[in-house]
């Protein structure tokens, strides 16, 4: 620790903001401004991960955030460092991932005159951040960091981000510790009304076919346990949402898969024909709801979100509730429980029934992964993924089918498991978010499940697994195809493939000895299992690349527009001939 | 339908840009905007005229409410309040002209600032439409110039804005900590 009395510089003071706020590592790429900031570093315990490109910096930091549910922390310097951030950071906001990034500015004096490398990263971040700050005095530095890692942190989370002059990083002054900051405009929901929550547990006892709709609030509120609580008391069927995965255990047998755009059968029908939707920290985002008006049209809907502005959004709620979904659910759970003996059996026969309809869905329509044994389906890797996880390793995804297939095979028992990117949808996000994840829990299998167009965005990010030592297995589920936009194009275009035929993939085996680790292709089905073997029992990174069979589609698939009944279960007919 | 929006706002760098953002990302054109210190040094209020969708009107509201440095944000809309403009218009007075200027802008209840050979500044305070049918009138005259304030509301209901406290700082991680149960390292 430093002494108050003595000067010291804002770099310092800086890390020492970041050390109270429980930072353990910085994942960054240093430039011209920010080089009093590393000189800062040089003799600071504070780790720093070099990874090979900004945008990989902000992903990182992502991962770290969502695998530990702590605030992750990114830095780039001004200009290109900075602007490289900016698909990271809307990913994050889309996301609701907690993350402070530190941007280096230009020096206070020179703000505004073109100099080299400045960039108007404060006006360019402004949409992309849930708030953001300029620092031109070191005396406010030590506030702002800690304002952005609350604000990052709390609420709906969210990325925040501090660019910083290069002088107040070199500037000299005393270091008073700041003890609260005060932000008089900024609400954290907390509890919700108790008179609405009552209301709720009275919706859920009168309903018939009653359906929990968990989202993404649920892990970032840490609401799993509340909301297993909840499904087993009342003995409700759950969906979770792409970003809710492990929110509930994949295993639990209230758990209904995912539903929206290529959820399962079950899910969006037990979505279309409940009458009481129990949406917990979801948005009704178009990819889970399908066209607006035809969604779930029987139903009464319960919404409780922690952001007020989420409620009414999409779809209006018969009864809205602002909060934090752990404390609401905590509240509901007690009412129900208080309220059950009276009630509980009011409608058994008809939850009975509906059950019985559930069951009958998944029956009809299982989420069944396809297996060959000419030649290796995508859905048979992820499910080959799923069984060494077991539900309990983490699981990075990048953006494409091989997502898609990932979220429907692959189980989740905790939260947490799963980190994809999810509302942006960025391509690269895959392997540094596992990068993150990795120096996050060390202690935890991590897959890096990508597929061979998003692989290559962020191939650079190789030399910092073995940079690290990071023994992250990273899978690539070769197509030879940007596959989800041929799978739009063949359905919805008549099938004509436009530039979506990825030529000149490299040799695996030679692309991870260059960087001197192991990687390997295979192709046929009867390695796929010793292959993945392989790789969990490397002690270091491995690259292994899936040869799969080339036209495989994504399954069910609600059409863009169309209504989330009106599924497509299966393919059509074959329409690509295998290369 | 055209919105009034009444902020109260830190006075901070970027909180415009922030707010316009939310109508902005919308595609939304912003009819007026008024923006001014309040008696707090600190604060700025500001009032909003904007078209918005009336399906949309309460979502803005939230959104805007959600920014940071915004302490309170009404709709005004159809909500007890009293809103005024000003406008500056510049008229060519000749000789001839000028007492039936005089006498209409009386009516307007407008007052002459400036006083030149070649005209008059004249100052209208008043609704938007009675602002309107005063540059009309004065219009009439001949050549003019004007510069409206843009609309500037207060609301009749004195509704004290929901501050939140001072929390202390750190205070993030424990709660992190309790609701993911991983330890901080
Ligand atoms: C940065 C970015 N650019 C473009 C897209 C559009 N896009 C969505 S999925 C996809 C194809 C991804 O191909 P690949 O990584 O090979 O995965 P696959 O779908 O074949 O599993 C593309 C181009 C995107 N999501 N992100
Ligand atoms: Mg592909």
């Amino acid at each position: 620790m430093m002494s108050t009395s003595s000067l010291v510089s804002g770099a310092r003071m800086l890390l020492e903001c970041l050390v109270r706020e429980g930072a353990e590592c910085i994942f960054g790429y240093p430039g011209g401004v920010t080089l009093p900031l590393y000189d800062a570093m040089y003799d600071h315990p504070m780790r720093h991960v070099l990874v090979r490109h900004e945008e990989n910096a902000c992903f990182a930091a992502q991962g770290y955030a969502i695998a530990t549910g702590r605030v992750g922390v990114c830095c780039a310097t001004s200009g290109p460092g900075a602007t490289n951030l900016v698909t990271g950071l809307v990913n994050g906001l889309m996301d609701s991932t907690p993350i402070v990034a530190i941007t280096g500015q230009v020096a206070s004096k020179l703000i505004g005159s073109d100099a080299f490398q400045e960039a108007d990263t404060f006006g360019i971040t402004r949409s992309c951040t849930k708030h953001n700050y300029l620092v031109k005095n070191l005396a406010d530095l030590p506030q702002i960091i800690h304002e952005a890692f609350y604000i990052a942190g709390s609420g709906r989370p969210g990325p925040v981000l501090v660019d910083i002059a290069k002088d107040v990083f070199s500037g000299q002054s005393r270091y008073a510790p700041v003890s609260a900051i005060h932000l008089p405009g900024y609400k954290v929901p907390s509890d919700g009304h108790t008179g609405q929550i009552r209301r709720a547990a009275q919706m859920i006892w009168e309903a018939r076919r009653p359906i929990v709709y968990a989202g993404g609030g649920i892990i970032s509120a840490g609401a799993s346990a509340e909301l297993r609580r909840l499904v087993e008391f009342v003995d409700i069927p759950a969906v979770c949402t792409l970003m809710g995965l492990g929110g509930l255990p994949s295993e639990h047998p209230n758990f209904i898969s995912m539903p929206g755009m290529h959820g399962s059968y079950a899910a969006n029908m037990g979505l279309t024909q409940t009458d009481l939707i129990i949406a917990l920290g979801v948005r009704f985002d178009d990819r889970v709801t399908g066209r607006l008006s035809a969604f779930a049209p029987h139903a009464k809907v319960i919404h409780v979100d922690i952001d007020p502005s989420e409620i009414g959004k999409n779809r209006i709620p018969e009864l809205p509730i602002v909060g934090d979904v752990r404390r609401v659910l905590e509240k509901l759970n007690q009412i129900l429980a208080e309220t059950a003996p009276a009630i509980s059996t009011q409608n058994a026969a008809a939850r009975r029934s509906w059950w019985h309809q559930i069951r009958e869905w998944q029956e009809q329509y299982p989420l069944k992964p396809v297996i060959s044994e000419a030649e290796i389906k995508p859905q048979h890797v992820v499910s080959e993924i799923d069984r060494l996880s077991g539900g309990k390793a983490i699981v990075t995804s990048d953006v494409g089918q091989h997502q898609m297939w990932s979220a429907q095979f692959i189980r989740f028992n905790e939260p947490r498991l799963w980190i994809n990117s999810g509302g942006l949808g960025s391509m690269g996000f895959g392997l540094p978010a596992a990068i993150g994840a990795q120096f996050a829990r060390p202690d935890k299998l991590v897959f890096a499940v990508v597929g061979d167009g998003g692989f290559q965005m962020s191939i650079p990010e190789l030399a910092t697994l073995v940079n690290y030592g990071l023994p992250v297995k990273v899978v690539i589920l070769n197509n030879g195809y940007l596959g989800m936009v041929r799978q739009w194009q063949e359905l919805f275009y008549n099938n004509r493939t436009c530039a979506v035929e990825l030529e000149g993939f490299p040799d695996v085996q030679k692309l991870a000895a260059a960087y001197g680790f192991t990687g390997r292709t295979v192709e046929k089905p009867h390695e796929l299992a010793p292959a993945l073997q392989e790789a969990v029992d490397d002690p270091g990174p491995y690259l292994l690349n899936v040869r799969v069979s080339p036209c495989e589609n994504v399954f069910p698939m609600v059409p863009a527009g169309s209504g989330i009944s009106e599924m497509v279960v299966g393919p059509p007919q074959p329409v690509l001939v295998p290369k | 339908m055209l919105q009034v929006i009444s902020l109260l706002v830190e006075n901070k760098p970027g909180a415009l840009m922030r707010i316009t953002g939310v109508l902005t990302a919308r595609g939304y054109n912003i009819e007026s905007l008024t923006v001014a210190r309040t008696l707090d040094p600190a604060l700025s209020h500001m009032t909003i005229v904007v078209d918005v969708d009336p399906s949309l009107r309460s979502l803005v509201i939230k959104q805007m409410i959600k920014l940071i440095n915004v302490l309170q944000a009404s709709d005004l809309t159809e909500s007890r309040a009293v809103a005024r403009e000003m406008v500056l218009v510049r008229v060519k007075a000749p000789v001839d002209r000028r007492t039936a200027i005089l006498k209409e802008a009386e009516i307007f209840g407008a007052r002459v600032i400036d006083s030149s050979v070649e005209g008059f500044a004249l100052e209208a305070t008043g609704d938007p439409e009675k602002l309107d049918e005063f540059i009309d009138v004065m219009r009439s005259y001949g050549e003019l110039d004007a510069t409206r304030s843009g609309l500037v509301a207060i609301s009749l209901e004195g509704k004290k804005p929901r501050l939140s406290p001072p929390v202390p700082t750190g205070s993030g991680v424990e709660k992190l900590e309790q609701k993911t149960g991983v330890p901080n390292g």
